[in-house]
């Protein structure tokens, strides 16, 4: 074997090692590499007790309610299997829509009830102008009605 | 049939690049013109965002290019440990430069675009965080290359770290996919259909094209004063200066 095969054979070897090391670590910091739980894992229990977490999803349409004092809202996470009522006190960013991602901060109360003290917006990967937005909408409710 | 190994000595590479040089910066300024035209007058305004999404058209671009410039000095930094060639770790230098600005314009334009969208500045998500570790890699690359004086050690050290911390390109592009983060997923890539109006996609290209041309030009420039330093004691060099003079 020439020096730089036997080079070329250990540097291989090295990086195979690494990744195969990166894997396993990655593997096992699986859990801690969430960004935000789901209203389902936050059902089966997966989501920690007793401290701030984050839960990601989509706001449930139709559910936003502004309390009284007019700086507190309401409203509802589902991932479209299961969902959690959220409370929010401040200032929700501008892309936050009824049925648009969300990921929002904060501790689950005895209640059931999530409050959050930071509500961040989640953008999809979908870029379209309006015009295309409101056909696709447009195709979305035409099938709706014709399921029905 | 091209001899390509004609073009690995040093004194053939440097009067080529310097020809190449200007072709690649006026592509860049050309293809520049055209994205940022696409970009700004031709691009719809976004259903969602607004107008703050236009940012992606530097943002996507950079970003791109900061990982594929970290594999490509990966590679000539392996290539010059592997081979011991002069002239692929210099390239591999001259690389870390114009990736780690890419890092750096990638960043700053997503936390600018971050603010408005989302609503925050930073937030510690896999995809942003692997990509704040990219930049560390590029300067913890020139830091270590410039820390040691004798430049074959100073490649040797260099090179051993960009192939480690090259581990780290996939898990810059995969976040999105393997861990849920505030990052949206890719819109563009080789597997689906792009999920994006056809113009804003042709302005995107285009400004990934002006990149591309634009560190091909700078890295270039880069090697070639590399090689002026590096190889100043050798006649080549002494001749070149001459007929400067």
């Amino acid at each position: 074997m020439k020096p730089r095969h036997k080079r070329f054979a250990l540097i291989a070897a090295g990086l195979g090692g690494l990744a195969v090391a990166a894997t396993l670590v990655l593997g096992a910091f699986q859990k801690n590499l969430v960004f935000f739980f789901t209203p389902t894992q936050i059902a089966n229990h997966e989501a920690p007790q007793g401290r701030s977490f984050r839960v990601g999803g989509l706001v449930e349409a139709g559910s936003v309610k502004r309390q009284e004092d007019g700086v507190t809202v309401q409203f509802v996470v589902t991932d479209t299997a299961r969902s959690i009522p959220v409370r929010f006190k401040g200032v929700l960013p501008d892309l936050f829509r009824e049925g648009k991602g969300v990921v929002t901060q904060g501790k689950l109360g005895p209640d059931g009830v999530f409050h959050a003290d930071e509500v961040l917006a989640k953008h999809d990967e979908n870029y379209m102008p309006p015009e295309a937005k409101h056909a696709v909408e447009q195709a979305h409710n035409a099938s709706r009605t014709l399921k029905q | 049939m091209i001899n390509w190994f004609k073009y690995s000595s040093p004194q053939t590479f440097f009067p080529l690049a310097g020809e190449m040089v200007p072709w690649f910066f006026a592509l860049a300024v050309a293809f520049g013109a055209a994205g940022l035209y696409i970009g700004f007058f031709v691009a719809p305004t976004d259903a969602q965002q607004g107008e703050a999404y236009r940012i992606i058209f530097i943002h996507v671009a950079a970003a791109w290019m900061s990982m594929f410039l970290y594999l490509v000095m990966a590679f000539w930094a392996g290539v010059g440990l592997v081979f011991n060639t002069r002239l692929s770790a210099m390239v591999a230098q001259a690389l870390a430069p114009t990736g780690a600005l890419m890092t750096f314009i990638a960043l700053w334009t997503g936390a600018l675009w971050g603010k408005p969208t989302w609503g925050t500045w930073w937030v510690w998500d896999a995809r942003l965080t692997s990509e704040l570790i990219l930049l560390f890699l590029y300067l913890g690359f020139i830091a270590l290359q410039a820390a040691i004086d004798e430049p074959r050690r100073a490649d040797k050290a260099g090179a051993v770290l960009a192939l480690v911390g090259a581990v780290n390109v996939p898990i810059i592009y995969f976040s999105v996919k393997w861990w849920n983060t505030l990052h949206q997923g890719a819109s563009v890539s080789l597997m689906a259909a792009p999920t994006m109006a056809k113009t804003m996609l042709w302005g995107m290209l285009m400004m990934a094209l002006a990149f591309w041309m634009y560190a091909l030009g700078a890295v270039l420039v880069r090697v070639r004063s590399i090689l002026l330093e590096r190889e100043r004691h050798t006649d080549w060099v002494a001749s070149y200066l001459g007929r400067l003079r």
